[in-house]
Formats: structure tokens, sequence, C-alpha cells
């Protein structure tokens, strides 16, 4: 339903009476407040929505660089001579395949194949993984993981989430960026590695990963330290023609490149298989939780799949919750919708049948009562110009 | 700062209407387009439709989220600005000029008094 215009429309950041839990502030709020960032909550958390605007934001981390506060992440050790054995009993990817210093995207299952949680799992040692997991789901990770776990497993879990703070520096100037900060203390981690460095304020975890399409990295330290590192890098975007970026630039660029946002595109009611991350799944890897299922339903065909579409023509932005209707009859409802700033169309993923998942078939997005049709395409939505 | 010019007449919703042409423009304040930002779709209303003060009578998207604008008074729909539908950015590039929305021939002029002038409405969004 769209909403009044009034004075902070959708933006407060007062907890409603539907969410009565304060919303959690990360070590750099003050610095976000300094900055007149407009606030807004995510995930229980009171985050950074945009700090100049959404489209400027999601420009600079497309053509120079950007920087993101991830402190509501969540990180989890997981170490111990059992380790290996029971991360691979309950993520969907192989862990076996990681050397130290390599990472995955992983999936944490129910026991009926649902997706609990999407996650990146790096192996930090021979014994020690480090998990990052989604903010919304740190505790339901934790919980499932304990009854997981078995009295002879040798594995020690720590829950690091609330000491750790993260900035995601993302673009093609984020090279530039750590150089500009690291200087010669760190080198740049490479797609999917991890580099854990010891400074004298603890250890800082450089991620060679993110959540936009574009080179760039995370970086998880200490939150006393947060500030600091935030502060010297926003000034090293702003040198490098950059900018600090939001959630609102952080969902559109996640979008534009069909990356999954949990509790839009994945959920307990949904398997990977369903939402297209079968690549993620290794079915012959040995027994993990959520297998037997994810077999079954392979055998059973899929009930429906995550298509990507975008709007065929003029039409207002397609938006969570909006029904698909496909040859005339409701079928479904968005996932996740947006107005592409790359692409100036509106674009979206719904779970559909497979007799409507395939790229070019017609789906209708029903707005405010009326329809307005949508082509399924292939993900990306966008592709880097090649130079 | 918003931009407030004096001759408009405003609503507590953030819509401007400019009283001292007929039929009058009608539109979104400074301050509404800064909030929204990036409007990237208007769905515009319908011309001959009557309206009531206060009704809803369209919708404009900004990356984030659909807004609805109501009628500051009532009248007739006279015309729609065409320009937006493919360059809706005007909206926030030119709120009080080539960025108006419809025009709206009142029914009832005196209702225009019910508005908030400039500085009013300066003090509503301080």
């Amino acid at each position: 339903m769209p909403g009044k215009l009034t004075k902070r429309p959708r933006f407060t950041t007062c907890p409603t009476v539907s969410d009565p839990a304060p919303l959690r502030r990360t070590p750099l709020h003050a610095v976000h407040v300094e900055m007149g960032t407009r606030m807004v909550p995510f995930a229980g958390w009171d985050m950074p929505v945009q700090y100049t605007g959404i489209v400027d934001e999601h420009k600079a981390v497309r053509q120079s660089v950007g920087v993101f506060d991830i402190s509501h992440m969540g990180q989890f050790i997981v170490s111990g001579p059992g380790a290996e054995a029971f991360l691979n009993r309950v993520l969907t990817n192989n862990i076996t395949k990681l050397q130290p210093g390599q990472g995955q995207y992983t999936l944490l299952l129910n026991g009926l194949g649902g997706v609990i949680d999407d996650l990146i799992a790096y192996r930090t040692s021979e014994r020690e993984f480090y998990l990052v997991v989604n903010a919304s789901r740190i505790d339901a990770d934790w919980a499932h993981l304990e009854t997981q776990l078995n009295k002879d497993d040798e594995v020690l879990m720590a829950n690091a989430s609330d000491f750790t703070a993260g900035l995601a520096i993302q673009g093609p100037k984020a090279r530039e960026v750590a150089a500009a900060v690291f200087g010669n203390a760190a080198s740049f981690p490479e797609h999917n590695t991890i580099l854990v460095t010891m400074t004298d304020n603890g250890p800082m975890w450089l991620c060679g990963t993110g959540y936009t399409g574009e080179e760039g990295f995370e970086f998880f330290m200490p939150m006393e330290t947060a500030e600091a590192w935030f502060r010297k890098i926003v000034d090293a975007v702003k040198a490098a023609g950059g900018m600090p970026c939001g959630l609102g630039a952080r969902d559109t660029l996640r979008l534009e490149m069909g990356y999954p946002l949990n509790g839009n595109d994945l959920s307990e009611a949904r398997t990977p298989l369903q939402a297209g991350l079968g690549f993620f799944v290794d079915l012959d890897k040995g027994d993990f939780t959520g297998r037997k299922a994810l077999v079954a339903q392979k055998a059973a065909g899929l009930p429906d799949k995550l298509a990507a579409f975008r709007m065929a023509g003029a039409a207002p932005p397609p938006r969570p919750h909006y029904p698909v209707a496909f040859e005339s009859q409701i079928i479904s409802e968005v996932c996740s919708g947006t107005q592409s700033p790359s692409l100036g169309v509106g674009i979206g993923m719904a779970y559909v049948p497979l007799s409507a998942a395939t790229p070019g078939s017609i789906l209708e997005i029903e707005i405010r009562g009326r329809r307005f049709p949508a082509e399924v395409v292939k993900k990306p939505f966008y592709r880097k110009p090649s130079v | 700062m918003s931009n407030v010019p004096s001759p408009l007449r405003y609503r507590e919703s953030h819509e401007w209407i400019d009283p001292t042409q007929s039929p009058s423009p009608v539109g979104i304040t400074d301050h509404a387009q800064a909030e929204l930002t990036d409007v990237v779709f208007v769905d515009p209303p319908k011309v001959g439709a009557q309206v009531t003060a206060g009704q809803q009578v369209c919708v404009i998207e900004s990356v984030k989220a659909a807004s609805d604008i109501y009628a500051p008074v009532a009248g007739e729909i006279v015309a729609v600005n065409e320009a937006l539908t493919s360059d809706p950015g005007l909206l926030n590039r030119d709120p009080y000029s080539s960025g108006w929305i419809f025009k709206i021939k009142p029914s009832n002029p005196a209702e225009f008094d019910a508005l908030m002038d400039a500085e009013a409405y300066g003090r509503h969004i301080a």
C-alpha cells in the first residue's frame, strides 16, 4: 500500500507497536548521525539507509567506490579438531575444499531443506572457520547450530557478533582505497579469500567478498576500533571519487546482480534448489542437514523456482508482496523488487511455477490494481560494460 | 535549507498549489522531494476527474517507496504534466516549476484559505 507523504515518510527510527524491542546501534551510529545520515530500522538495528541519495550512492559503487557500515552482520568462530566435519554436516557447500585463507558462499538448512540462512564460511586455519551470517538470523543460526552439535564433536563455537564491527568497501576503486588506508600493513584480499592480520588493537579480518557485484572487500574488526577506521576509509573513498553508502544502495546493487536477500527471497519454506542456488549445494559430499529433503525434491521435481523479471515498458517499480500473474491467474507475489538505477527499469524476483520461469515468459505484476507486463530474464540483471 | 516560495499555498502532506494561476498547478515541495530523493515514476491522475480537497489523486514513486499525493483543493483535474513520464527527475530538480504534477480548476477558491502560507509551512517543516 502506498503510504502518506509525511514529514519523514517511511524512515522512522522509533520502535513501532509491532516491534517493541529497542533498535540496536552499530559503533558508527554517532558518526552517521553527525553526517546527517537518514536512518531506518533493519533487522532490529538502526541503520543508515542513505547518506546523500540511493541513486548517487549506487552509481558511486558501480563507477568508483563506496563504503558501507555492515556492523550489524554476525560472526561466528568455529574451531577445534571436529570443526571441519561439523560444518560439512550442517552447511550445503563442501567445506573440505577450502584451503586456509579461502572462503565460500554456503547455506544453513533445516531438516526439511528450508533455508535458515545464507552465509560465507572462511577457513582461517586448518582447524578454525570464520562464518559471516545475516544480522536478522544471528540468533536463529546460533540456536540451530547448537542443536546440531553432538557431545563428542570436539568443536568450540564462539559468537563474536556483539564485539565485531564491519565495513564493506566496494567498487572498481576499492583496491586504491585499500592501498591508501592499509599501506604495506595488509595486502588486498583477492576474491573469496580471507586475510587475518593481528594489530595492536586486536585482529582484523579482510575478506574478498561483497554484495554488489563489484570488486571489493569486507573488513571486520573489534568494535572499539571501528570509528577510527570508518573515518579514515570515508576520507580515502571520497579522495577516490566515491562516497559512504547506505542500505538503500546496498539493496539495489545486490538485486541488479540477482543476489538473494534472506527474508525476501530466502526462507525456511523453500529450498536452495528452488532459489536457484544449487551451485552452492554439494549433494555428493556425504550427509548434511536437509540433504534428504533436497534429494527427494530433486527426484519429484521442483514445485516452483525463483525467477528474475524486468518490467517491459513504462511501469511503476515492482515492490515486495505485489501480486504476480501468469496467463491471467495470480500465481505468486514479488519477493524483491526495485527500480534498477543502472538500467532505469523495474526489476524483481518471484517464485513461479517452472512453466513460467523460463527466460522470455511474460508475467504480470499487479500494482495498485493495474497489471503491468514483465519479462522473465536471466540473472544477473546488470552486467558490467566491457572496457 | 528547503526553498518555500511565498505566493504558493501548502498542505501538511507537502503538496503546493499556486492560487495565482488558473487553472492552478500542483506539485510537491522542495522539502518533500529532498525527503523522497530520486523520483523514478509518476502515476498521474486522470484528466477530467472531479476530486475533493484531501482526496488521494496520484502516486509518485522513489527508488525506496511509493507516496500518495493529495488534492489541495476540490475541483476538476484539467491537465497532467506529460514531461514527467519520460523525466520523473524533474520533480527533484525543479519541484516548483517544470516539476508540476497536475493542474486543477478549483470549484471553490475559498478553500485556498484553509491551506498554509509559506511562513506556516516553513514552520511545519522546521
